[in-house]
């Protein structure tokens, strides 16, 4: 399948990326690793007059180490994020959920910057980024923005970025110290995509109280969510097998759960809860 | 028809330069106008991975990578893992534990097989049949192209090299 036709350009930085959308009114759309943008193109679901591809802008790939968080670069692709050593060490359900996107081509090809801008509903990525209460940075025409992932969310491929801007860098706020995190995933058995996907970070005190905990849950609802409810019920309760069972029946309360041909709405609010209750379970067992 | 844009690619050692559509796929630079039919193009739609190569070595679907995106890259495609004289470790493999039936799918989860142990050269079973995820075999139900993938792992250590691709390394610097 060939996309219809359209204009090229590589740009070398932001200001130029920037540039070139302003110039082409609208009819202009990034192309970093293409992996959401061209099946759609191919599939004429989208049809941008002119591709502005940025992926050799230097300035947006890499993670750099700051003293709240790690700031994952729009460019980095998913293979760069889960081997990360860094990564890996604090930011465990990051590192895991970037080895679940899509497969290992997919993976090579894929930026972290693309996959959040896209904004699929069942993407692994917005689960992780609530969790670790990440803000996305934004250059526009008007200089830098920061966006909360909770604000940058908006509906299935819905979000937050104003017009003619580009995604320069996620910090992901690394979780008190002594905290766990797991990514807890259910793959659509054809697409892989997430039928139910919790990122669940705990911390717990010396009295096995749990002191900080976020729960981000994608694929069961119209956008990825916190799960608050869930939250709020493990706060200041001893971090036990009870606690979990109690708190995991909240998991499908703050997202619009709806059904498809796959999953009804009521299958999928189940898994929300089971499978809550599995991820936190793993943070017990650690 | 937008305008054709000048792209130089070194393909399997080789510079190759073309003019093209934006909106040509790799797959199709490869197949129609280098003759490179090796690579396949199955689903069309970034699922099968039949179209596999490796672009800057590592393994990527060109149905969904276009060749102006690959612009002064290096691509490996099946045709430059070696030959009836001198198998790569991975067809090597596919030969011995009979990893393949029809053969469609073959050359892509091949070049698929050498992007994962370029980067995990001893995988457990586990890992091969993860690594292999993005290819879809409709013949052999997997157990053999496994086997394949571990006896290229297995031949690999033992000669104490590192999989690699003889022809892309010896190509022009980019």
């Amino acid at each position: 399948m060939i996309s219809s036709t359209f204009e090229y350009e590589r740009v070398s930085t932001v200001a130029e990326a920037i540039e070139r959308l302003q110039a082409a009114g609208g009819e202009a759309k990034l192309l970093a690793g293409g992996h959401s943008l061209l099946p759609m193109m191919k599939l004429r679901l989208a049809s941008p007059g002119k591709l502005i591809d940025i992926s050799a802008v230097q300035e947006l790939h890499g993670i750099v180490r700051e003293p709240d968080g790690l700031v994952v670069g729009a460019l980095t692709t998913h293979a760069h994020v889960a081997s990360s050593p860094m990564v890996r060490e604090y930011l465990p359900a990051l590192a895991q959920a970037a080895s679940k996107v899509g497969d290992l081509q997919v993976r090579n090809r894929g930026t972290l910057g693309g996959n959040l801008s896209h904004a699929d509903m069942a993407s692994d990525l917005p689960a992780v980024a609530l969790a670790y209460e990440a803000e996305v940075y934004v250059v526009t025409m008007d200089g830098e923005e920061t966006l909360q992932a909770e604000e940058f969310f908006l509906g299935p491929l819905l979000t937050a970025m104003p017009e003619n801007s580009v995604m320069r860098s996620v910090k992901f706020r690394t979780p008190p110290s002594g905290s766990k995190s797991v990514y807890e995933k259910v793959p659509h058995p054809a697409s892989g995509y997430a039928v139910v996907g919790i990122a669940a970070v705990v911390a717990v005190n010396e009295d096995n109280v749990v002191t900080h905990a976020r729960i981000g849950i994608t694929g069961a609802a119209d956008v990825a969510y916190r799960a608050r409810g869930v939250e709020d019920a493990l706060i200041g309760k001893a971090f036990t097998e009870e606690a979990i069972q109690s708190a995991a029946v909240y998991a499908s309360d703050d997202g619009m759960i709806a059904g498809d041909l796959y999953a009804s709405e009521a299958y999928r609010r189940q898994l929300c809860k089971v499978h809550t209750a599995r991820a936190l379970r793993k943070l017990l067992a650690q | 028809m937008s305008q054709k844009q000048h792209v130089t690619l070194t393909v399997n050692g080789v510079k190759r330069s073309l003019e093209v559509e934006p909106r040509q796929l790799l797959v199709h630079a490869l197949r129609d106008d280098l003759g490179l039919t090796g690579t396949h193009v199955g689903c069309d739609t970034s699922q099968c991975g039949a179209c596999t190569v490796l672009l800057n070595g590592e393994a990527v679907k060109s149905c969904t990578t276009l060749t102006v995106q690959a612009d002064g890259a290096e691509v490996t495609t099946v045709e430059g893992l070696g030959d009836m004289n001198d198998l790569h470790p991975v067809q090597e493999g596919f030969w011995e534990k009979h990893g393949l039936q029809c053969g469609f799918c073959t050359p892509g989860v091949m070049m698929t097989a050498v992007g994962l142990l370029k980067h995990n050269p001893n995988p457990t079973e586990e890992e091969i049949r993860e690594g292999l995820e993005g290819v879809i075999c409709r013949c052999t139900g997997y157990q053999n192209i496994v086997r394949a993938v571990q006896y290229a792992a297995q031949k690999t250590s033992q000669q104490g090299t590192a999989v690699e691709v003889a022809a892309a390394g010896s190509g022009s610097e980019e």
